[in-house]
C-alpha cells in the first residue's frame, strides 16, 4: 500500500514536470507566435505592394488602396525623440541623486511614489496632457518662441511621454549605479575627488552601458505607447516639420482605425503590418537593451 | 570657492530639482483628477448604466464600465496566475541553474514586457479571427492575459529566486517530491511576492486600453456572457472625452477618478500585503 502511493507520488511529480515543460516552452515562444501571427495577417498588403513602398510613402489614401506609413512613421520618430530628449537629462539626475547623494530616507519615499508614476493608467496621462499640457503649450510655449499651434501638436505628446518614462529610466539606472562597486567610489575619494568628479569619471564610466540600456529600455516605451500619445499629438497625417505641428504617431493611427478597418479592403492587414513593423522595433531595442543588461549583471557576479 | 566645488553645488541642485520636479508631476496629475473628478462625481455614476441619451448628457452612469473592466482584468489575471505560477515554479524548480530553457524564457518574457499594449490587442484580434471571435469580453480577456502574462511571471520570478536553497534540501531531505515542494513549500513561502506580483498585474490589466479596444469592443450593457463587447473604464474614458458635450467630458473626468482610485487602490494594497505577509516568510 505505501509503495504504492509512493509509486502515484513519483508519476504525479513526473507528469507534472511534463505538463509544466511544456507550458513553459509554449509561452517562451509567444514572442515568435506573436510575430508570426501578424505577419500572416499582414501577407495580402505584402504581396500587393513592395515593402520599400509601403515604408516610404507618404501617400495614405486608404479608399484608393494607398497605404503610405512615412507620416506616421517620422510623427513616432518626433514624438519619441522629443520624449527621450525631455526625459533622459531628469532622469539621469533624479537617478543619480537617489543612489548617490540622497538619505536612505528620501529614497524610500521616492521610490514608492515613482513606483505609483508607473501605475497611472496611460488613458489618464491622456486627459491630464488634454487639461494641462495641451493649453500650457497653445497660450504659454508656442507663443514664446512665436508660433502658433494648437496645442495638439508634437511637444505635448513629448512631454506627456517623458513622464510615461521616468519610471522605467529612473529604476533601471538606479539598479545599474548600485551594481557599482563601494570600493571604486571609495578609492576615488580617497585620492580627493569630490563626489561629483567621483559619480562623473567613475561610477557614471562604469554604469554607462547599463544607462544606456535604461534610455533604449524608456524610449521603446515610449515608440509603443498608444493612448495618451493619441490623445495629445494631434494626429494629422502629414510629417511634422517642428514641434509645434501635430503628428500621427503609428500606434495612434493602428487604435484610432480599428473601427473602419473591417470595411475597406486591405485595410486591416495594413494596420496589422504596421503592428508588425512596431513589434519588430520594439523586440529590437528591447533585445540589444536586455543583452548589455545580462552583461552588467555577469560582470559584477 | 574652487570651481571643483561649485560644479559640485550647481550639479547638486540641478539633480535635486530634477527629482523634485519628477515627483511633482505626480502630485500634480493625482491634483488634476481629483479637482476635476470630484464635482462631477455622483452616486449615479458607480449605481447605473448609460441610459437613453447618455452620451449627449443625459442620465446614467459607468456601472457596465466599472463591472467590465473588473470582470475583463479579473478573468486576464486568472488565467495569467495559472500560467505564471507554473512556469515560474518549473523554471526555479524543476529546471537547474543553468537550465538554457529557464535563461531564454526569462529573456522572452523580459522582451515581452517591452512590447506595446496596441500590439497585444492587434495579435489578439488575429487569434480572434483565427478562432471566430467577434469583439467580446472572452477577446479582450485573451488579449490582457497575455499583456500581464510577462509582468507577473517576471515579478514572482524574482521573489521565488530568493527564496533560501536550504529550504529546498530540506524539502527533498523530508523525502518530498519536487511537484509537492514546489507547491508547499516554495509556493507558500514567496506568497506575499506571488500576491503581489498578482495586485501589478492586475492594476495593469484594469488601466489598459490599446489592447482592449479591438478586442473587447464596447457596450452599454452590463456584461453578461463571455462572447458579447463588454465595456471597460479606461475606454469610457476615452469616448466620454472625445465628444465636444461639456456634461460628457465632465463624466469622463470623474470616471478617470474612479479608474485612478481602482489602481491607487490596488497598488497601496500589493504595498501592505507584502508588509503584512513577510513578517512570518523565513528569511
Amino acid at each position: 500500500m505505501s509503495q504504492h502511493v509512493w509509486q502515484m507520488r513519483l508519476v504525479g511529480d513526473r507528469l507534472s514536470a511534463g505538463l509544466m515543460r511544456i507550458l513553459t516552452i509554449l509561452s517562451s515562444l509567444i514572442v515568435f507566435l506573436m510575430a508570426f501571427g501578424l505577419y500572416f495577417r499582414a501577407r495580402p498588403i505584402l504581396a500587393l505592394k513592395p515593402l520599400s513602398e509601403l515604408l516610404f510613402s507618404s501617400s495614405w489614401h486608404p479608399l484608393k488602396g494607398d497605404f503610405g506609413f512615412l507620416p506616421f512613421i517620422t510623427g513616432t520618430l518626433w514624438v519619441t525623440g522629443g520624449a527621450v530628449v525631455i526625459a533622459v537629462p531628469l532622469c539621469l539626475l533624479a537617478a543619480i541623486y537617489l543612489s548617490e547623494y540622497a538619505h536612505r530616507r528620501v529614497r524610500d519615499l521616492a521610490n514608492p511614489l515613482i513606483d505609483l508614476l508607473a501605475g497611472i493608467p496611460s488613458v489618464v496621462y491622456g486627459m491630464w496632457g488634454i487639461l494641462i499640457i495641451v493649453p500650457l503649450v497653445k497660450d504659454h510655449i508656442a507663443p514664446l518662441f512665436g508660433s502658433l499651434s494648437t496645442g495638439y501638436c508634437v511637444l505635448s505628446g513629448s512631454i506627456v511621454l517623458a513622464i510615461m518614462i521616468f519610471p522605467i529610466i529612473i529604476h533601471v539606472s538606479a539598479e545599474i549605479f548600485r551594481t557599482v562597486p563601494n570600493e571604486l567610489r571609495e578609492a576615488s575619494l580617497a585620492i580627493g575627488a569630490t563626489k561629483w568628479q567621483t559619480v562623473k569619471h567613475v561610477v557614471m564610466r562604469k554604469a554607462m552601458p547599463g544607462v544606456m540600456a535604461a534610455v533604449v529600455l524608456g524610449l521603446s516605451r515610449a515608440f509603443g505607447e498608444t493612448m495618451a500619445v493619441l490623445m495629445v499629438a494631434g494626429n494629422v497625417a502629414r510629417t511634422p516639420s517642428s514641434v509645434f505641428d501635430p503628428a500621427y504617431p503609428l500606434p495612434a493611427l493602428i487604435a484610432n482605425n480599428y473601427g473602419e478597418m473591417l470595411s475597406v479592403p486591405l485595410y486591416d492587414s495594413a494596420l496589422l503590418l504596421a503592428s508588425l513593423v512596431l513589434l519588430l522595433v520594439v523586440l529590437g531595442f528591447n533585445i540589444i537593451a536586455r543583452l548589455v543588461l545580462i552583461r552588467v549583471e555577469r560582470s559584477i557576479q | 570657492m574652487p570651481a571643483r566645488k561649485l560644479e559640485e553645488n550647481v550639479f547638486k541642485a540641478l539633480m535635486v530639482a530634477s527629482t523634485i520636479l519628477i515627483l511633482s508631476t505626480l502630485a500634480v496629475i493625482l491634483v488634476t483628477v481629483a479637482v476635476k473628478g470630484l464635482p462631477a462625481m455622483s452616486l449615479s455614476m458607480v449605481t447605473q448604466t448609460p441610459k437613453g441619451g447618455f452620451y449627449l448628457g443625459k442620465e446614467g452612469g459607468i456601472l457596465n464600465a466599472i463591472l467590465g473592466s473588473l470582470y475583463l482584468a479579473g478573468g486576464a489575471t486568472a488565467i495569467a496566475i495559472g500560467v505564471s505560477l507554473l512556469v515560474v515554479l518549473y523554471l526555479n524548480v524543476y529546471a537547474g541553474p543553468h537550465s538554457r530553457l529557464a535563461s531564454f524564457t526569462r529573456f522572452s518574457f523580459d522582451v515581452l514586457w517591452g512590447v506595446p499594449s496596441i500590439v497585444y490587442g492587434a495579435f489578439g484580434f488575429t487569434i480572434m479571427i483565427y478562432l471566430g471571435l467577434r469583439t467580446s469580453l472572452l477577446g479582450g480577456i485573451i488579449a490582457v492575459a497575455l499583456l500581464i502574462l510577462p509582468m507577473m511571471s517576471r515579478a514572482m520570478d524574482e521573489v521565488i529566486r530568493m527564496v533560501p536553497k536550504e529550504l529546498f534540501d530540506a524539502s527533498y531531505s523530508l523525502g518530498a517530491t519536487r511537484l509537492e515542494t514546489a507547491f508547499k513549500v516554495i509556493a507558500r513561502q514567496a506568497l506575499p511576492g506571488i500576491i503581489t506580483a498578482v495586485l501589478i498585474a492586475l492594476g495593469r490589466g484594469i488601466g489598459d486600453a490599446a489592447s482592449v479596444i479591438f478586442t473587447a469592443g464596447f457596450s452599454d450593457s452590463i456584461p453578461y456572457s463571455l462572447l458579447r463587447p463588454a465595456a471597460t473604464l479606461p475606454l469610457a474614458i476615452f469616448f466620454q472625452l472625445g465628444t465636444p458635450i461639456p456634461e460628457v467630458r465632465e463624466r469622463a473626468y470623474a470616471s478617470a477618478l474612479i479608474l485612478t482610485l481602482i489602481v491607487l487602490a490596488i497598488s497601496l494594497g500589493a504595498r501592505m500585503m507584502t508588509r503584512r505577509f513577510t513578517k512570518h516568510t523565513v528569511k
